[in-house]
């Protein structure tokens, strides 16, 4: 059989520089500007919330994200962890200087001309001094098709994040132990990550990938989108009707909102494990790509 | 929606906190002091050796944030409130101290209301997110001690207005426990 031969392999120089400045851009942007479909799923949120105080909540919610549009504020002063996901692709080639060095001196950028807030402490558990300048990012690469570098920043803030949880659940335990885990994870964590919150759920592969997915589920947009696959788009509409039904409401003052919406995401995974794991995106659900 | 007939002002007497009740809209005015894990540390630290703390808080509140720094021209970066549960095991000394108010996000664990009923003091909460809007109702801000904590460091502010639900009030009502048991729907859990 006759086997098609590509023309002369092209890669494609991307220069690191660039990446240092998409990233301060980014950076900045992320941290100032709300995401549309997520103040569109607040705005229908308000409408449909039936507790006068939730909808007093929601609107202070919607209105600070105009002040940080229109100013180019931050929107919340937990500027976060700077979360990098880098699809790269398998043609790009990144010329004059490292990939990982040119990212953290983005951030450097970024949060040194946006006045971020830098929140990032050295030694986990000694002397926690502040790093100064919000690095290091926390890096996920993917090597993709292409010729492209797509770059995404997610500033996540450490009270959502705090409220990650993972269970090494058995077979038999099934969807209704799943259910019940995801549930009372957001029921425990309460008014902690900034309710109304988006709710990413990771089921399936080994400990560590059951965690990203659950990181990548909180990404989706726009936000409430479906999975495509039928059965975990049962599980995600059940989900969100029992995590609404705790009451906890916008900042847990009580109410119908407590999440916008939850996302599942599936791997397959060993015959002995179910592996679920929940990460827990807060209002503030900020989001910034670009291709370069 | 907000009930704002009554706007606080800092030193708190237990005449005022007596009146408020969990769930009240208020509004504050006037000095509050900012302070959060690190600086907690080192005033329970204080009271523990017998030192003076870098403000007489009798009376005072407690602001839980750290703002991102402030553009030129600014009077403070974004100030929303941070998760108060950290600041959990530093609470009740401070109380005893006499601490009056504590503006946070979410809730405290069960030492804490029972010190804030016994001590007469209260607990608000400020919309968590809303740094950008929050930060409007800060008319001055100033490092008084721990400055080598940036971020984390005390600060004196003046705030006008700056609105607040009452969570835990001197009686033991709870603004969350009471929200939660109102909108709950147990018949959609059981399903």
């Amino acid at each position: 059989m006759a086997r098609a031969t590509s023309t002369k392999s092209k890669v494609r120089d991307v220069q690191a520089s660039a990446i240092t400045e998409a990233m301060a851009r980014l950076c900045i942007s992320a941290n100032t500007d709300l995401p549309d479909d997520v103040l569109q799923a607040l705005k229908q949120a308000r409408e449909k919330e039936e507790s006068p105080g939730a909808q007093h909540v929601l609107s202070i919610i919607i209105e600070n994200a105009q002040i940080a549009r229109d100013q180019s504020v931050p929107l919340c002063q937990d500027t976060g962890t700077t979360l990098v996901f880098v699809d790269l692709g398998q043609d790009a080639h990144i010329v004059g200087g490292s990939l990982d060095e040119a990212i953290q001196a983005g951030v450097r950028k970024g949060y040194n001309e946006g006045y971020l807030r830098k929140s990032i402490a050295k030694d986990p558990f000694t002397s926690r001094t502040n790093t100064g300048d919000n690095t290091p990012a926390m890096v996920h690469t993917e090597i993709v098709p292409g010729d492209k570098v797509k770059l995404t920043v997610l500033p996540k803030g450490g009270g959502c994040e705090n409220m990650s949880k993972l269970a090494m659940l058995r077979p038999a335990d099934g969807r209704k132990g799943l259910v019940d885990f995801v549930v009372q994870s957001v029921e425990a964590a309460g008014g902690n990550p900034c309710p109304p919150v988006i709710v990413g759920v990771g089921v399936g592969g080994s400990a560590d990938r059951a965690v990203l997915l659950a990181k990548r589920a909180i990404m989706r947009q726009p936000v409430g989108q479906h999975s495509p696959d039928p059965e975990t788009a049962k599980l995600e509409a059940e989900l969100l009707e029992k995590v609404n039904a705790l009451g906890i409401g916008p900042q847990a003052w009580g109410g119908r909102t407590t999440a916008l919406a939850v996302h599942v995401e599936t791997f397959p995974t060993h015959i002995t494990s179910l592996p679920v794991a929940v990460n827990i995106q807060c209002h503030s659900a900020r989001q910034k790509s670009v291709v370069i | 929606m907000a009930n704002t007939l009554l706007d606080l002002t800092a030193p708190l007497t237990t005449e005022v906190l007596t009146k408020l009740h969990a769930g009240d809209h208020v509004t504050i005015t006037g000095v509050i002091y900012t302070a959060r894990d690190a600086a907690h540390k080192r005033l329970v630290e204080a009271l523990n050796q017998g030192k003076p703390l870098p403000f007489d808080i009798r009376g005072q509140i407690i602001y839980y944030v750290g703002p991102t720094p402030p553009k030129p021209g600014q009077v403070i970066g974004s100030a929303g409130p941070t998760t108060s549960y950290r600041m959990d095991p530093y609470t009740p000394p401070l109380l005893e101290a006499g601490l009056k108010g504590i503006i946070g996000k979410a809730g405290r664990g069960p030492a804490v209301r029972e010190a804030l009923v016994k001590n007469k003091a209260v607990y608000f909460g400020a919309v968590g997110g809303a740094g950008a809007l929050l930060a409007k109702y800060i008319k001055s801000a100033e490092v008084i001690a721990y400055e080598d904590l940036g971020t984390e460091a005390v600060r004196r502010l003046t705030v006008e207005k700056f609105p607040v639900i009452v969570v835990n009030d001197t009686y033991g009502g709870d603004a969350l426990q009471e929200g939660k048991a109102k909108w709950r729907q147990p018949e959609v859990l059981a399903r």
